[in-house]
């Protein structure tokens, strides 16, 4: 049996002990040991960036790590942005307004993803957000409500309004519900 | 004034607890004491096992159980025939289905010879390592022409040639016509459809709880009604001893609706045999191995027209990849048949296939579900047929288009439900028109194009058209209820991967009951909810289910009006329902909420007139007679790189008839998905297995589904023609974006490289297959 290692590791501001095989990938770690479900794996060879999260800030495939190689790192999962679906982080409510997710399964690594690019790109061409992407692999949507999504996120984040953007949403933002 | 649901672009109830990351996926279920699941696959597409050693796998310490075809006793069985062969006189049909765990020969590469149960799942791919194969290669059938050839090996050795399927259907006189034609055109065609790739794998867990004598599995399958019953029989359960749960699935697009895949028939065994939970989730390289595919089918096919450029007659004979089983009879290849004669009047159709087994993974639908292979078909011999008659490529598709006024149209073949192939409804001169106009052809084609030619720019326009048999039986149900609380469940059997069915069903019984979307409960998927129904395929959930659960909505509705109409002492007509009350028109004040109605619809104590049903409930069915077709235009103008052979997209306009629209929002997320799948398919995407059966396109490495930056934004209209074969008018829509991606990118590619003279006969093309055609033209000129 491979010797087991005993980790440290800071996810969205809450600190774990466990101790751990080395090859515990980190993506399985945060699910199946933090029982955080929300990171998805699609691919496991770090194509597809469902597993995207943000390391130290940074967004990384968490199925291309190790467990052990988050010790002492502070990482960041979909369920830092919010866990409660009747209170979502501005970037998860721009999906929910543009549409920009359908099954909803590449949806968390598109977020990671995201999250320090509209930090850090207030008014994003729409170039600039499929480059941005462009590492995620979605197969429902057609990319183009993801598009809409980051420009009306930006926007929320920036203070902007974002009226030109001509969203057909029926209904005002939802404040609940859940499926 | 009520508030309209119907047709309105609400945002779906369903995001929030998929953006929070909180709702359940299949590989969410965590449950104490759970045991994980690793297969040893086949290595080879075709050899015959002469022994299995499992013993050093067996001793290592965390695993609990392996398990050989030898160790499942009289639970070894091949699995079901899901569809029957076609009611076609002189149908052949040779049902051939997959096997749980392969027992004496592997018939493709990645079918299943031992089943590992560990205490980990990496404990168990560790195991799986330890187990030996002993194997006699044999020589291994891919190359569909050479399958039938009297030396080909034989998969299914009780049958005397590899033959699945031959099957002939015929309208009026092909050879008549032909003789009378002014311009006879042949040729053979090549379309590959690839695999869906859903993101999210497969997966199934399940728990045997001895005590209540009840099975829960949770599956990521697009029918968990059959898969409930399949299971029971399978087991020797009763149907309500057996719960099946279709959580939230990432993707379905066709593969996940085949039943039964092998681990469904043996992860449910195992925790039965064990006793603990056992989960088994599938990994990408097994999805493109053992997650069924659609592929490919050679056409030989022949048009008969007029010099006018009218047709007079198709003759079409094709070669159907089945793979190395059956289970889904004919349902692809139907479609391709039937799907070929498009939006167009052909008075004389011969058209005839033969199915055949060849070594690799089976081929059941995906998304289009053989209706591009037909569609790419015909749309390019329209454009051979333009080319060659000298008449526009819109101009002869205009020309054949079926008129308004013939419709129902019977086009006297039998579809895949096995009712005749009648079209419903359509209008499809204004289709094209609308999809003209958008993407501005009289202005390309007489200033841009010539203006960028000149500039030694290679940019070229494509208009192609479609229908889509959409919609078909048997039937779907639901069940509707007012609670107590106000707020008002909804069950239905069907499972759902992305659709939207959250917010569109709910929209459906918001507009009969007059209650907010949100405030209603939608459950899909769940056989303890809801057990009658046979899935979500063939775009019908809107049509099938939809019309279910608006029968089920108005009868809770016809139930409430009544009942107020006694309460406040007012004719029916007199009542309207509004913001989760029933009022009397005018005066808002005399109202009854719904929840106080429910309580009052559900007396503890005293008596009811007989004959009194409780609560505010309805369960309705709806089985459509046949399947309503829908039709579109798909237009493109795109650029070609003559030195790298990349083509750039400019514009893309898709102008789309699913008759009513329950929610635009929502249908035009399907339609640019469904054309982003196109995009993939015809310039991406292709499952390469070499000649020995190995599968070398295993990986999103090598297969490549596109991103972000080769998919455009997709300009999205919409024409209403009702269906009038359902009471809301609706038909499907999941499958249309999907279907002429292929030959849209064909005739605009030759129209950008046009001193190629290129005559593209084939899908999927990439920069390097296109590099090759133009060199070959060159060579030829």
């Amino acid at each position: 049996m491979t010797t087991s290692l005993p980790i440290r590791v800071t996810v969205n501001g809450r600190v774990y002990e466990r101790t751990v095989e080395p090859r515990l990938l980190l993506s399985d770690f945060l699910r199946h040991e933090l029982e955080l479900t929300g990171t998805h794996v699609g691919c496991e060879h770090g194509v597809c960036g469902a597993c995207t999260i943000l390391f130290d800030g940074a967004p990384v495939r968490s199925c291309l790590l190790f467990a052990v190689q988050a010790h002492g790192h502070e990482l960041m999962t979909v369920e830092g942005l919010s866990s409660d679906p009747n209170h979502l982080h501005p970037l998860q409510q721009a999906f929910h307004e543009a549409h920009g997710l359908q099954c909803g399964f590449c949806t968390p690594g598109f977020l990671m993803t995201l999250l320090p690019f509209v930090q850090s790109h207030p008014d994003p061409t729409e170039e600039q957000i499929r480059l941005a992407i462009s590492g995620n692999l979605c197969r429902c949507t057609g990319y183009e409500n993801i598009v809409a999504a980051v420009k009306l996120a930006a926007a929320k984040l920036s203070g902007r309004p974002a009226a030109h953007l001509a969203l057909t949403g029926h209904h005002a933002p939802s404040q609940g519900g859940g499926a | 004034m009520t508030t309209r649901y119907f047709g309105q672009p609400i945002i779906r109830n369903e995001d929030p607890v998929l953006l929070t990351g909180q709702a359940l996926f299949t590989d969410d279920v965590h449950l104490p004491g759970m045991l994980h699941v690793a297969f040893k696959r086949s290595d080879y597409a075709h050899a015959r096992i002469r022994r299995i050693d499992v013993t050093a796998a067996r001793q290592r310490p965390g695993v609990v159980a392996v398990y050989t075809a030898a160790d499942l006793g009289a639970y070894w069985k091949p699995g079901p025939l899901l569809v029957s062969p076609p009611p076609v006189k002189g149908a052949v049909f040779n049902t051939r289905t997959q096997v749980p765990l392969v027992r004496d020969k592997v018939r493709h590469v990645g079918e299943p010879i031992a089943m590992v149960v560990a205490e980990s799942r990496y404990v168990a791919e560790d195991a799986v390592e330890d187990i030996l194969v002993e194997y006699e290669p044999l020589p291994a059938v891919v190359d569909l022409e050479k399958a039938l050839a009297p030396d080909a090996p034989l998969i299914h050795e009780d049958l005397d040639q590899n033959l699945a399927a031959h099957i002939i259907q015929r309208k009026g006189n092909y050879e008549a016509a032909r003789a009378q034609a002014d311009h006879v055109i042949s040729r053979r065609l090549y379309y590959d459809h690839g695999v869906a790739a859903a993101l999210e794998n497969r997966g199934v867990v399940a728990q045997w709880d001895a005590k209540m004598r009840q099975l829960t599995v949770w599956d990521t399958t697009q029918a968990p009604v059959p898969i409930r019953n399949g299971l029971a029989a399978r087991l020797g359960l009763s149907e309500s001893q057996v719960r099946v749960i279709a959580p939230f699935i990432g993707g379905g697009f066709g593969p996940k609706i085949m039943m039964m895949y092998p681990e469904e028939m043996l992860i449910p065994w195992a925790a039965m045999q064990l006793g603990r939970p056992v989960k088994w989730i599938e990994d990408r390289r097994e999805n493109f191995m053992a997650t069924t595919h659609e592929r490919d089918q050679i056409h030989w096919a022949e048009i008969a027209l007029t010099k006018e450029g009218r047709i007079l007659g198709f003759k079409d004979f094709f070669l159907h990849d089945s793979g190395a089983y059956d289970p889904y009879g004919l349902t692809v290849p139907l479609n391709s048949q039937c799907t070929l004669l498009g939006l167009y009047d052909v008075p004389n159709y011969e058209s005839e296939f033969k199915a055949v087994f060849t070594n690799k993974m089976y081929v059941t639908p995906y998304r289009g579900a053989g209706r591009q292979h037909g569609v790419f078909v015909m749309e390019r011999m329209l454009d051979i047929a333009a080319k060659e008659l000298g008449i526009d490529r819109t101009a002869i598709r205009r020309l054949n288009f079926i008129p308004p006024d013939r419709f129902p149209y019977n086009n006297e073949i039998i579809y895949q439900d096995f009712a005749p192939l009648v079209y419903d409804s359509g209008n499809y001169e204004p289709l094209l028109d609308k999809a003209l106009e958008l993407i501005g052809y009289e202005q390309f084609v007489k200033e841009e194009q010539p203006r960028l030619r000149a500039q030694g720019r290679h940019v070229g326009i494509g208009v192609v058209t479609y229908a889509e048999g959409t919609g078909i039986g048997p039937y779907e149900g639901a069940r509707v209820q007012v609670e107590t609380t106000g707020k008002v469940n909804v069950a239905t059997g069907v499972g759902t991967q992305g659709q939207g069915h959250f917010t569109s069903y709910a929209q459906l019984v918001a507009e009969q009951l007059g209650v907010d979307v949100r405030q209603i409960r939608l459950v899909t998927g769940d056989t303890a909810e809801f057990h009658w129904g046979t899935g979500t395929f063939a775009s019908r959930g809107s049509v099938v289910a939809g019309n279910a659960i608006h029968a089920a909505a108005a009868a809770v509705r016809k139930k409430i009006l009544k009942m107020a109409s006694d309460e406040l002492e007012v004719a029916e007509e007199d009542l309207e329902l509004v913001d989760g009350k029933v009022r009397v028109k005018g005066v808002p004040e005399a109202a009854i909420d719904l929840g106080t109605l429910a309580a009052k619809a559900n007396p503890l104590r005293g008596a009811v007139k007989p004959g009194t049903e409780p609560g505010l409930e309805a369960t309705a069915y709806f089985g459509p007679e046949r399947g309503a077709t829908a039709s579109g235009v798909h237009a493109i103008i795109l650029e070609v790189d003559p030195e790298t052979a990349m083509v750039t997209i400019h514009k893309y306009v898709v102008v789309h008839d699913c008759g009513k629209v329950i929610n635009p929002l929502i249908l035009d997320g399907q339609i640019r998905g469904g054309v982003a799948q196109g995009i993939g398919n015809a310039f991406y995407e292709k499952v390469i297995y070499d000649q020995n059966g190995q599968l070398l396109t295993a990986s999103f490495m090598d297969y490549l589904i596109p991103t972000a930056m080769e998919v455009p934004s997709i300009a999205v209209a919409h024409l209403e023609t009702p269906s009038p074969l359902n009471p809301l008018g609706t038909k499907g829509a999941g499958e249309a974006g999907a279907i002429p991606v292929g030959p849209l990118f064909a005739q605009a590619i030759e129209d950008a490289l046009s001193e190629y003279n290129l005559e593209i006969l084939e899908i999927p093309l990439s920069p390097n297959r296109l590099f090759e055609l133009m060199q070959e033209a060159r060579a030829r000129s």
